[in-house]
């Protein structure tokens, strides 16, 4: 079998007395989609920020291509994020610069590629997620949040990374927005040959997505399979939390 | 028992604080000698945090010179020294009130417009956003405005120091009958060099405060709007008092004796 893509082994993270992450181990493969499934605030935004190195791990090893990235910082830590490319769950795009300046963000500032050819390739990358080139110049405030999301891909595929994160894709979408967005995240990721690793709530999202999925509950993985088998879990907490019901052994803490 | 317990917690939230800023400071400096220098986004930022800057600055050095002018008369014509205000307008407009206003003047412009910016990009992700596409958010976002920031303001205060001892002269020659030519050719003769360069060099280092202070703030932001003006209130509030006993500091250096 060839090295994983992504491995992570024993991840802990704690903010202050508050465990988050208590020992998650999970395996991503070579051009695979995996999304992990959870409740708000069971850590699945700070698994993925542990990968890209925007939260520092408390212990754990974090493997990408079987290099060690933990605890890695400087010029090997650029090398890696030119591996990545994300989406945002708010979109976090960039509104002092026009759209294609934010699609052509990695390449410009990253790579250091010259604006006017940087800019062709961001033109490309909005027709790929199906806006047109005079979208590119206007700002981000002026597109609606489907649009925003659209120009967050285009953005995060702009580089052709191998490994595309996505933060709750469909959130804040109405469904049909939500179903084309799924659409494209398939048929993107497809095209740039991507490994995808996903963190969402929306099942819908979650089946159509990926091909295996993973549960984060109480800061470990308490489930993972191939997707058509999640129906067919045989876990409890899967059960309830892939039917919505508020009884079962999930208890949500209301009370923060 | 509570009563210790919140004197405890107050100082370890300062002394975290201080820690914070101080490393803080120390990847600012970093990120100023180390590729890549962002050029156009210096002087976009020196638009900002100077051009835009020049009509409040201009406008209070004015008044200040004014009332200085105006004060001074009118104390010293209790003992007869009426006659020393272009003296005393220049030095207090140059070495002291044309940084420190334009200081105050900046802190409340500039470290709450850098503040309230960064803090929202910090709570939109958009800070995550460019660390993902291979880009130091510190070298982005903070080196730009510190660089504007040390140039900008000895230029400010340069200016400002010019439309302060006009005020001065303005309200000397229409309101208090002094003669022009003399009024100028006192405050010429009066001023050294070092009078003026030490305002200019107190004013560089007020640039730093505000710039320092309002990113430092904006990338502590955390929440939502809430947490965005916390953050722009503690910048005007921290890099104010820190400009103020900054001043001290710099004139005991500076005038050292």
């Amino acid at each position: 079998m060839s090295t994983p893509k992504i491995q992570l082994i024993g991840v802990k993270k704690r903010f202050g007395p508050k465990v988050v992450l208590d020992g998650v181990d999970l395996t991503v493969e070579k051009q695979s989609s995996v999304v992990i499934i959870g409740g708000s605030g069971t850590g699945k935004s700070v698994t993925i920020k542990s990968i890209l190195g925007i939260i520092r791990p408390d212990e754990g090893t974090i493997l990408v291509d079987g290099e060690d990235v933990t605890h890695i910082n400087g010029a090997a830590r650029d090398k890696v994020m030119r591996k990545f490319g994300m989406l945002f769950q708010g979109s976090a795009l960039f509104d002092s610069l026009p759209v294609w300046e934010n699609v052509a963000f990695g390449l410009i500032q990253g790579r250091g590629m010259a604006r006017l050819k940087a800019r062709d390739i961001a033109i490309q990358k909005l027709a790929k997620v199906g806006l047109a080139e005079d979208v590119a110049f206007l700002s981000p405030a002026e597109l609606s949040g489907g649009m925003q999301k659209r120009v967050g891909l285009a953005r995060a595929i702009a580089a052709d990374p191998e490994i595309i994160f996505f933060d709750e894709p469909t959130t804040g979408l109405d469904p049909i927005m939500a179903d084309i967005i799924n659409d494209l995240i398939v048929s993107t990721v497809k095209d740039v040959g991507a490994t995808a690793l996903s963190i969402t709530h929306d099942m819908t999202s979650a089946r159509k997505i990926s091909d295996k999925i993973a549960m984060l509950y109480g800061g470990k993985i308490i489930w993972q399979g191939p997707t058509k088998e999640i129906d067919h879990s045989g876990n409890p907490y899967v059960e309830q939390f892939i039917h919505g019901r508020a009884e079962g052994p999930i208890k949500m803490a209301v009370k923060a | 028992m509570n009563f210790f317990a919140n004197i405890g917690r107050a100082t370890l939230t300062v002394l975290a604080h201080i820690g914070r800023l101080a490393v803080f400071t120390g990847q600012a400096l970093a990120g100023l000698v180390s590729p890549p220098i962002y050029t156009r986004l210096i002087l976009g930022q020196m638009m900002r945090i100077g051009y835009y800057s020049l009509p409040v600055v201009g406008l209070t050095a004015f008044f200040t010179g004014g009332v200085l002018a105006l004060q001074i008369y009118l104390g010293g014509n209790r003992f007869g020294a009426e006659a020393i205000v272009p003296q005393v307008v220049v030095l207090g407009i140059t070495r002291e009130l044309g940084p420190v206003i334009a200081g105050l003047m900046i802190a409340g412009r500039v470290a709450a417009a850098i503040a309230a910016e960064i803090g929202t990009m910090k709570v939109t992700e958009q800070i995550d956003a460019l660390t993902t596409l291979a880009t130091n958010p510190i070298k982005y976002l903070v080196v730009p405005r510190i660089v504007a920031a040390v140039i900008s303001m000895p230029i400010l205060t340069a200016i400002g120091d010019s439309i302060g001892v006009m005020g001065g002269y303005v309200v000397s020659v229409y309101s208090l009958d002094f003669n022009g030519t003399g009024y100028l050719k006192n405050t010429m003769d009066f001023a050294h060099r070092e009078d003026i360069t030490s305002g200019l060099i107190k004013a560089a280092v007020f640039g730093f405060i505000v710039a320092l202070l309002g990113c430092y703030n904006g990338f502590n932001s955390k929440g939502g709007a809430q947490g965005v003006g916390n953050a722009t209130t503690n910048a005007v509030v921290a890099s104010s008092i820190l400009i103020l006993a900054a001043d001290y500091v710099l004139t005991a250096l500076l005038f050292h004796k």
